[in-house]
């Protein structure tokens, strides 16, 4: 019965073309590499992952040092704060949202700690107070999405103008930190043997990354993000908390952006105003690359850490190169964007 | 109002139910009884409030007035949810599924076994393939759902539906988009459930599926209680003039006109020419002519290429072999756009996605194409714009007859009249029709069936796609049977019947006269009585039920 039904999307391949010379097998990985890439689901992962260890091969051809595993876990070091940003995006996106707070709240996070720090604060109050804070922040975000209808964009550049403005609030001009758990926090390194190390922020980064990727795939709520994604009006229908969850994915996303901000503050030891504009972009675009659909419905967190690890691994590239400007990094980034948009589009109108 | 006595209490009762939208009272003062292990119909055109009265029982719209009783207790849901808590599950007309979700989880979201927290996915898996199996549906669980064909999917909703411990399922319009054996299949489901003492809520605009499974029915029309009747006691043609409160006189007219006109005017020129007109994986190369004025009609299952060729023809997809001439000229059609400007129309059988647009007004969406054809430079005048809104609203008669109207808050039949009346705006010479009837009401249908009619007396060619054999009959002057994708003939309109039809595309071997009963044996119990509207019809075209007595009775009593 469903044979029949499905017939006529899986034309069966009448003789003729191939040949007796042209082995069934080999046209059976052929057609399986294809549903692969076409599939929206893990196509455009899949292509990412290949994109990556490609540039990573290049880039060990062309430079002396390059394809050493402390390039590759500087990615991480290097990125960490990006990471846990993008796992928060990437639950936001999922949904079909998006936020463009985050990198003003970085900011933020940043001169929160920097000036409780400075008046003597202790780091484990700090720490967890910037967390709920900005998880708060998230709330609201999702509150206003929620019941007043307002276009994610729109809530979240509110949110994103009110963060950078409360900034300037604390202070005009930059705050060195000097506690001495953050100096430590930032200089410490853990050996990995071999003469390989990586930062408290990477197993922070990490652990970040492991959690969101059980609550994605494996808890009620990590369904429902993507139920949402996949249809809001079926969702709801289906009798799924969509409410509750639409409004969640936007304190996660606060968390991880007071999280990232704490993880960045590690990074260099100071809060400033002007500091993380634009890192917003660069959280999404790592989503994007990393194979999350803007619309929703479909992606992986894993997906997104492949993203920031392309991201870094061109920024590496450039400082390789020695002699190109950090801009080229921008401009690289958005070439890629635009062709994986495009890759997406194709991929998933290819399949219909 | 009959009123059989039923020792059992009713599991769910509603009384004086009112619901009001802006501008529109939806639901008034009605009343509706639900009884355990019985197969309850809600009849009524569209926008007679059955989806209304749904959705109110399901906790999706508040009610403003009455009470509702599940189970001697009185409920009031704040949602969906709550509801299905509650033991009331709902399988809707259109498939309300996740496309980037594995079947599974479209079984399983909201109560999916768990483990310590975490979702157990191989509990799951096999929970859905023991449900799917119990439904005879051989499918991979983990595969994605937007992998499936609509009907699949549609299947996979009710296997959802009967999951939950539900003591009221209800179905709303299931069948609409299911061919005839996953119909039987369906009902075999229903049956069985019925056994088990649910209560099942079934809503479908075919009669003869109504008559084939239901023991009861309420009638509404116009958001009022007509009455409750027994299935058995009540004649087809008593209820087709309760649901629509006129005399059905449109069809017998309809009829006598069709076999009026003459088929084969030799002088009428062909309009569109395929030839060997084919897409690798959609449709083998075929040749059709249609000419000025003719309605060719396609009959085939679903996945026979009717909707696949239809849509090489509309320039919706391209053709990558053959050619097709327009008016005697080879043409490429490569957009619908290009179509569009040779006048040929395509209105397709996915409403929803590819037709209207819901967001916007009946007027906006009649003017959309004319508007798109003229160019944005030169918009239509208010004016114009509101002269065809209202005369297309009074010809076709579309409810509400209100122009600022939302086309999402329309019911089914009249989204598929602002579509009509889209594509009628532009004048085309040749409107592809795929499917206009499928899931509106008998009164909605004549009324299209007239236009369709009209249209082609004026000139206008007309390819008309249904499922329901009895329609393609009654209205095409040439049919064209589709298996496989291949056309496997092309006939004049003249003594076929849809016993020949059916035989046709069960194996193509027309010809031989046991073939119907030998190979299409099974699909004739369920695929065809799809028309309910043929109280008159059946006497001229064919005797295709032959154990009802109503569909002979030519007028009914009027009331």
């Amino acid at each position: 019965m469903t044979k029949l039904l499905d017939a006529p999307e899986r034309p069966a391949r009448t003789g003729g073309r191939g040949g007796p010379d042209n082995p069934a097998a080999r046209q059976g990985v052929v057609r399986s590499i294809r549903n692969l890439l076409t599939s929206p689901k893990y196509g455009p992962v899949t292509v990412t992952a290949v994109l990556f260890v490609a540039i990573f091969i290049i880039g060990g051809v062309r430079y002396r040092g390059f394809l050493s595993g402390q390039v590759f876990l500087n990615l991480f070091v290097d990125n960490a704060y990006l990471i846990v940003l993008a796992v928060g995006m990437t639950f936001v996106i999922l949904t079909g949202g998006i936020d463009l707070s985050v990198g003003a709240v970085v900011a933020l996070s940043g001169m929160i700690a920097a000036s409780l720090l400075q008046t003597g604060w202790s780091p484990a109050a700090v720490i967890p107070l910037i967390l709920v804070l900005t998880s708060v922040l998230g709330l609201l975000v999702g509150l206003m999405i929620h019941i007043f209808k307002v276009q994610p964009f729109i809530a979240t550049l509110a949110a994103m103008f009110l963060a950078r403005g409360l900034c300037y609030v604390i202070s005009q001009s930059s705050i060195s930190i000097t506690d001495a758990t953050f100096v430590q926090l930032a200089v410490a390194r853990i050996p990995l043997g071999g003469n390989m190390s990586i930062t408290p922020s990477v197993i922070i980064a990490v652990l970040a990354v492991a959690i969101a990727v059980w609550v994605l795939h494996a808890t009620r709520f990590g369904r429902t993000v993507y139920a949402i994604g996949g249809s809001e009006q079926s969702g709801l229908l289906m009798g799924l908390p969509v409410a509750r969850t639409k409004v969640l994915v936007y304190v996660i996303s606060g968390f991880c952006s007071g999280l990232a901000g704490v993880l960045f503050t590690f990074y260099t030891l100071s809060g400033y105003p002007l500091t993380a504009i634009g890192t917003e972009l660069d959280a999404i675009a790592a989503v994007v690359i990393g194979g999350t659909l803007l619309t929703g419905g479909y992606g992986f967190v894993l997906g997104s850490v492949l993203g920031v690890l392309v991201l870094g691994v061109i920024q590496t590239i450039i400082t390789f190169e020695g002699t190109l400007s950090s801009w080229w990094t921008k401009i690289f980034i958005g070439a890629l964007l635009l062709v994986f948009i495009i890759l997406q589009k194709v991929l998933t109108a290819r399949r219909r | 109002m009959t009123n059989p006595t039923d020792p059992a209490a009713p599991v769910v009762e509603m009384r004086g139910i009112s619901i009001t939208f802006p501008g529109v009272k939806a639901l008034d003062g009605v009343d509706f009884r639900l009884f355990p292990g019985e197969v309850h119909s809600l009849m009524g055109e569209n926008g007679a409030g059955k989806s209304t009265l749904i959705k109110a029982l399901t906790g999706v719209y508040g009610i403003d007035a009455g009470t509702i009783t599940l189970g001697g207790e009185q409920v009031s849901f704040s949602g969906p949810a709550q509801a299905q808590a509650s033991g009331i599950s709902t399988v809707y007309q259109e498939v309300n599924l996740l496309p980037n979700l594995s079947v599974a989880e479209n079984i399983m979201l909201g109560r999916e076994p768990r483990r310590f927290g975490s979702v157990d996915w191989r509990a799951m898996r096999r929970r859905a393939a023991e449900l799917l199996a119990g439904l005879n549906l051989d499918l991979d669980p983990g595969s994605l759902l937007g992998d499936h064909s609509l009907a699949v999917q549609q299947l996979i909703a009710i296997a959802r539906a009967i999951d939950v411990q539900a003591k009221v399922l209800i179905l709303d319009e299931p069948t609409s988009s299911l061919d005839a054996d996953e119909v039987a299949e369906l009902f075999r489901v229903i049956r069985s459930l019925k056994e088990q003492g649910v209560a099942i809520l079934f809503v479908s605009h075919f009669l003869d599926q109504v008559y084939e499974i239901c023991d009861r029915l309420t009638v509404l029309r116009n958001g009022k209680l007509v009455g409750e009747y027994l299935v058995e006691e009540l004649l087809r043609i008593d209820l087709v003039q309760k649901m629509i409160g006129k005399e059905l006189t449109v069809l017998d007219d309809l009829e006598q006109r069709a076999r009026s006109v003459s088929i084969d005017e030799s002088d009428a020129a062909t309009f569109v020419q395929a030839t060997k007109l084919g897409r690798r994986g959609a449709m083998h190369p075929a040749d059709l002519p249609i000419a000025a004025g003719e309605v060719v009609g396609f009959a085939g299952l679903l996945g026979s290429g009717r909707t696949e060729f239809a849509r090489l023809l509309g320039g919706i997809d391209r053709a990558d072999s053959g050619e097709l001439s327009i008016g005697g000229r080879s043409t490429r059609l490569r957009t619908p756009r290009q179509a569009l400007s040779h006048r040929i129309a395509f209105s397709s059988e996915n409403r929803r996605d590819e037709g209207i647009v819901g967001d916007l007004t009946v007027r906006d969406n009649i003017v959309l194409a004319l508007q798109a054809d003229r160019g944005w430079a030169r918009p239509i005048p208010k004016k114009r714009q509101d002269e065809l809104t209202q005369s297309y609203i009074q010809t076709l008669n579309i409810r509400p007859a209100n122009p600022d109207a939302l086309v999402r808050n329309l019911s089914g039949g009249n989204q598929q009249k602002v579509l009509l009346a889209r594509w009628l705006a532009i004048a085309p010479r040749l409107l592809i029709l795929d499917e206009p009837t499928r899931g509106i009401d008998i009164g909605a249908k004549a009324e299209i069936q007239k236009l369709v009619f009209n249209l082609a007396e004026n000139g206008m060619s007309v390819l008309f796609i249904s499922a329901e054999l009895e329609e393609v009959l009654r209205l095409s002057h040439r049919i064209v049977v589709l298996r496989d994708r291949h056309i496997v003939a092309d006939l004049e309109n003249d003594g076929l019947t849809v016993d020949s039809l059916l035989a046709l595309i069960a194996d193509g071997s027309g010809d031989d006269p046991e073939a119907p009963d030998a190979a299409g044996g099974p699909l004739l119990a369920a695929a065809v009585p799809t028309t309910p509207a043929t109280p008159a019809p059946a006497a001229t075209s064919a005797p295709t039920t032959p154990s009802d007595p109503t569909t002979t009775d030519p007028t009914g009593d009027p009331r």
